[in-house]
């Protein structure tokens, strides 16, 4: 019963049929698996939230199809009965604390599943069990979402989606404005969500290291066009293909990098520090006792 | 808010762009004021005619204008439905208990609608050509003689230019707070009134609260850069009345000149 996303020829122009149409999608054609680990990548403007807007039918193609398990969406689709995909991908949009607005923790994160029509008493046990899956104290629950710190209101809106049970999980610069601390808990959330909620998640961020360290696919949008799309390790193999659209190294590859100028070799470059390590060892320790 | 028109700035570089905003100001407002004089054909002829010319100056299409009227359209249909079925007077056409179609009635809708369309499309005129802080401006400069009666002008004039500058930022806002609630499974738009009416409590709260936020985070951006209220500041942008502002002008007292003659004369 997984959901797999496949694009087919999207197209999509904002305002279209207007004199100010632009055109945000340009003939995307993808196929995101079930169970996988997709990182979207690229500058801002380049399409990225358009997108993602795809992946739960809020936006539609203004020509091509995107079928969502089941569910086959193209320009004419009407927009009534399209409320049971939005259970099945959950998109956890930038900044999310902004859609807090309830009472109480409890009662925002309920709010969703609400939605679906599931009873209240229901409603409030899954809330809480979702609240404390992303990490919040118990003593939380009652309070105000706007009495909370920035870090535990996105926990409490990452939670608020999560509540909705959904097969795909979409964040959207999850971890943007939070200190290094908390970009590393939400990061290993996520992963952890997908190893034992078996969650599809589909990330969009600039943190290279992120993408190097939890992605199994890349998608590189340019200009509204996905430009490439593979493994992490393709991706970052030509560095000057990636500057070319303005995008940067995991900090282990460009440190590898640095490192091949002194004289040491990788095969393959490594992509994050683990592996960085793992090469590095062997040359280090080779090279003491060379000059021992 | 694709859709949305009124109240927007279309950049160009047209006659009506180029005007000073206080010209286009006292000119929208002598307009609107004289709508209500007009009263016959004639009269609303020359209404129109100077309504068409100053569209065709702005150099935007006309169907732009249009699609500007569509927001406001039941409201149109709303008051003119009122004034057919209760305008009481002259020949009766039609009558089904208290309700009746009669010729006042009838020409009264007219007149209405007719005027409704003329005071959107010449606030329109104003508001796609003219940047929203440069009418800002052009109101406190108009109303800076109220200075000398201790009226607080230049602090009313940052009240609307912040006011003014926020309205697409909170617009944009709103749709993104649209967006997330509705993957949270909110149907806007559905059910009865009563359920509409609870899908606006997730984007009005959140909007409100981003509000406030925003307003302390500038008043503290504001005081830490030493701002004083209703101190003497110069201008970056410096109003300037030219000749086309003049010719303009004497265009319009003309033409509304002659409206209320002919409204006096027949």
């Amino acid at each position: 019963m997984a959901t797999d996303i496949t694009f087919n020829e999207v197209d999509y122009w904002y305002q279209a049929g207007s004199p100010y149409a632009v055109q945000a999608l340009r003939d995307i054609n993808l196929n995101i698996k079930p169970g996988s680990f997709t990182a979207v990548i690229g500058q801002t403007g380049s399409g990225k939230s358009t997108l993602i807007q795809h992946l739960n039918a809020l936006l539609k193609p203004s020509s091509g199809t995107v079928t969502i398990g089941d569910r086959t969406i193209d320009a004419t689709t009407k927009n009534k009965h399209l409320k049971p995909l939005r259970k099945k991908v959950g998109i956890v949009f930038q900044f999310p604390e902004n859609q807090l607005f309830e009472e109480t923790v409890l009662k925002d994160i309920a709010f969703g599943p609400q939605n679906f029509g599931v009873p209240t008493d229901e409603a409030m046990t899954l809330a809480k069990k979702m609240a404390l899956l992303v990490g919040l104290d118990e003593s939380l629950l009652k309070r105000s979402p706007f009495d909370l710190s920035g870090g535990q209101m996105r926990r409490v809106a990452i939670a608020g989606v999560l509540a909705l049970e959904p097969e795909v999980l979409v964040l959207d610069e999850p971890t943007a404005g939070l200190d290094p601390r908390g970009r590393l808990e939400i990061m290993q959330l996520v992963t952890q969500l997908q190893s034992e909620q078996d969650l599809t998640i589909v990330l969009i961020t600039h943190q290279m290291d992120d993408v190097a360290n939890y992605a199994d696919h890349v998608i590189v949008m340019a200009h509204g066009e996905m430009v490439k799309q593979g493994t992490p390790r393709a991706i970052f193999s030509d560095a000057d293909w990636l500057e070319s659209y303005q995008l940067g190294l995991p900090s282990a590859t460009r440190f590898a990098n640095q490192l091949i100028k002194a004289g040491f070799t990788f095969d393959p470059m490594p992509l994050t520090e683990d592996e960085l390590a793992d090469q590095l060892l062997p040359q280090l320790s080779k090279e003491g006792h060379d000059h021992g | 808010m694709d859709k949305f028109m009124f109240g927007r700035y279309i950049p160009g570089h047209s006659w009506v762009h180029k005007l000073d905003p206080r010209a286009k100001l006292v000119m929208s407002f002598m307009y609107i004021g004289v709508v209500f004089f007009a009263n016959n054909f004639w009269t609303y002829l020359v209404m129109t005619a100077l309504l068409l010319v100053s569209v065709l100056a702005t150099a935007i299409p006309i169907g732009v204008f249009l699609r500007g009227l569509i927001p406001l359209f039941w409201l149109m249909i709303f008051t003119v439905l009122i004034q057919v079925f209760f305008g009481a007077g002259g020949h009766v056409y039609w009558q089904w208990g208290w309700l009746s179609v009669t010729h006042n009635g009838l020409t009264s809708a007219g007149l209405i609608l007719m005027r409704f369309v003329l005071i959107i499309l010449i606030s329109t005129i104003l508001t796609f050509s003219t940047q929203p802080l440069a009418i800002a401006d052009g109101i406190e400069s108009l109303l800076s003689p109220l200075r000398k009666l201790h009226f607080p002008v230049a602090t009313l004039a940052l009240m609307l230019s912040l006011a003014l500058r926020f309205v697409p930022t909170l617009m944009d806002e709103a749709e993104k707070i649209m967006n997330a609630q509705r993957s949270r499974g909110v149907d806007f738009g559905a059910g009865g009134l009563r359920q509409r009416i609870k899908t606006i409590v997730p984007i009005l709260i959140p909007l409100f609260v981003n509000a406030f936020n925003r307003a302390v985070d500038i008043s503290t951006a504001m005081e830490a850069r030493g701002y004083q209220d209703g101190e003497q500041r110069t201008k970056y942008r410096q109003l300037k009345w030219q000749r086309a502002d003049t010719i303009s002008f004497i265009v319009f007292v003309i033409s509304l000149s002659a409206v209320i003659v002919i409204r006096y004369m027949s």
